[in-house]
């Protein structure tokens, strides 16, 4: 039997207490606040502020589409580009390099994470952009500027620079915890497809990568979570216009970048709400994005090992 | 030393040597491995007899810092000689591992097959016929035809390892390497796989590492004892078991240590 207050229901009710406040942080706090903040946006326009472009502060007529646009194309683009060059990062260092070489590389590219936002967009503005506008903005649009998405003048600001900038953002995390994935293999599951007479690129193919693929997975799902979510360097970046152009040469705007911009200048009632709006939708697809991958590796992902 | 008379040599060792980092796990060791027979090697834990086997389809390098010196040569080609290359060597000198292996990713078909197609077999009847001519040598083919497309991972131990044995019969090996096959297993299982051992030596060159001494002396057609990196008998299993010449042996298969 047990006492009524035994040590152990203390604990059990500490560390409960401890718990759940995060859930009500959360829940009541942050989701209670931005709705009731964005009420008299959601109010006044509806559900047409989800697909509306126009965003005009003088005249108080807000829409979001723009910048859901543009935070689900620059994050898209910083995927493309950043999620192989991240397994190939990953690779490299937990199944070719020396282990002196991975002793040496791992730390330096988990250091390029610890890099303020902030400076990378420095970089991006005063370094990348002018780059990017000369020597690959420019020469999409004129060798391949039939394809819509290369279309129209090139920038140095757009929607493909900031896919670069937060690709560059996403492969410190992304390759690391992929490479620890990788790192955890079983020397059995290697040997046995060595065993079989494959190459080491096999080796990797037929089972490294199928065996880790849950983790990999959540990887990529945590640099898309970091992508939907930066602010800085984007807004540094991707020439803050609230447009949806085709052209991933041409500028757009992000939602979180919008909310960071013009929270401060946000007069009217109403366009300090429809900011808040924003802000509550980006979170919603920040959860939509994380429950969903959850829910996918629990379904499709999980490598169940032999016991 | 009795050397494998009545049948031609498969493998034949010589002055093999073998290393982790300084450490000598192997030493001088020469034997001759007869063809289509099956060679157990017994000794107690760290003798070498897993770094022994793994000499012979070069997978002990694959372990970083480690180091082979000596000749083993199949069919009489050295297989460390320097313009051969060990993914080859691995076809012809296929392996099953001390705790079964399967590639939890794919399905029972899939892990069968999954040799041929590195080897780019791509035409279905083909792998179809030998998935199936694979999975029954094993005797795992009448517990599995029907579920053919479920997770090799799915299976119980003892049809793991089963699968396992047919992955490498599948790419129609001409040696297999089997490191303590059964020891994740139970006694049950560990009887189908001896008999399996029993039936493949019809075709193939079967060498089996065990600490089980009652194995070898049940499946095996010859038996070499190591003892801390040495070889010390090897002898036709019958004659080791029953009248050991060296002391160390004796000691050994009369369970006074090990």
């Amino acid at each position: 039997m047990r006492k009524r207050f035994s040590p152990d229901t203390m604990f059990e009710f500490a560390v409960g207490a401890v718990a759940f406040t995060g859930v009500i942080l959360l829940a009541v706090l942050l989701l209670g606040e931005l709705v009731l903040g964005a009420m008299p946006s959601i109010k006044t326009f509806g559900v047409g502020f989800l697909f509306e472009t126009t965003w005009d502060p003088v005249f108080e007529k807000f829409g979001a589409l723009a910048f859901i646009y543009g935070t689900l194309l620059s994050s898209f683009l910083a995927m493309l580009i950043g999620v192989p060059l991240s397994l190939g990062i990953a690779i490299y260092l937990a199944e070719v390099a020396s282990s002196n070489v991975r002793t040496l590389i791992s730390p330096v590219i988990e250091l390029m994470a610890a890099i303020p936002s902030v400076i990378i967009g420095l970089w991006g503005i005063f370094v990348f952009a002018p780059f990017m506008r000369d020597y690959i903005a420019t020469p999409l649009a004129k060798y391949l500027g039939f394809l819509p998405f290369f279309s129209g003048p090139a920038f140095g600001l757009s929607f493909l620079t900031a896919g670069f900038i937060l690709a560059f953002m996403i492969i410190p995390i992304v390759s690391s915890i992929t490479r620890e994935a990788l790192l955890a293999v079983p020397v059995l599951q290697k040997e046995g497809a060595l065993a079989l007479g494959a190459t080491r690129w096999e080796m990797i193919v037929m089972t490294v990568l199928p065996y880790s693929r849950a983790a990999i997975f959540g990887a990529v799902i945590i640099g898309l979570g970091r992508a939907i979510g930066e602010t800085m360097a984007v807004t540094m970046v991707i020439g803050n216009t609230p447009q949806l152009a085709a052209s991933l040469l041409a500028p757009g705007y992000s939602m979180a970048a919008v909310i960071a911009n013009e929270f401060t200048e946000a007069t009217g009632d109403l366009y300090l709400s429809a900011l808040i709006e924003i802000g509550l939708i980006l979170f919603i697809i920040s959860i939509l994005v994380n429950a969903s991958s959850r829910l996918l590796v629990w379904r499709y992902f999980e490598v169940r090992d032999s016991k | 030393m009795q050397e494998a008379k009545e049948t031609s040599v498969k493998i034949s060792v010589e002055g093999l040597n073998a290393w982790f980092n300084t450490n000598q796990v192997l030493k001088d060791i020469s034997m001759d491995i007869a063809e289509k027979r099956i060679t157990a090697i017994i000794g107690p834990s760290g003798c070498g007899k897993s770094t022994f086997v793994r000499c012979l389809n070069r997978m002990h390098e694959v372990v970083p810092k480690a180091r082979v010196t000596g000749r083993v040569l199949l069919d009489g080609e050295d297989i460390y000689s320097a313009d051969v290359d060990p993914v080859d060597i691995r076809r012809r000198v296929g392996m099953v591992f001390q705790k079964p292996n399967p590639f939890p990713t794919m399905s029972v078909y899939d892990n069968v097959a999954a040799g041929l197609r590195l080897m780019g077999v791509r035409d279905r009847a083909r792998l179809d016929r030998v998935v199936k001519k694979s999975l029954e040598m094993s005797a795992l083919w009448d517990e599995v035809k029907g579920e053919l497309n479920k997770s090799g991972a799915s299976l119980s131990g003892g049809q793991q390892q089963r699968l396992c044995i047919a992955r490498a019969l599948a790419v129609e090996p001409e040696v297999i390497l089997m490191d303590e096959p059964c020891s994740a297993l139970d006694p049950i299982a560990t009887a189908k796989i001896e008999d399996l051992i029993a039936e493949l030596k019809k075709d193939y060159t079967v060498i089996i590492v065990t600490h089980n001494m009652q194995q070898a002396a049940r499946v095996s057609d010859y038996t070499a004892f190591f003892f801390l990196g040495e070889l010390i008998e090897y002898e036709a299993t019958r004659e080791l078991f029953e009248s050991p010449a060296d002391k160390r042996t004796e000691d050994y298969i009369t369970g006074r240590f090990g």
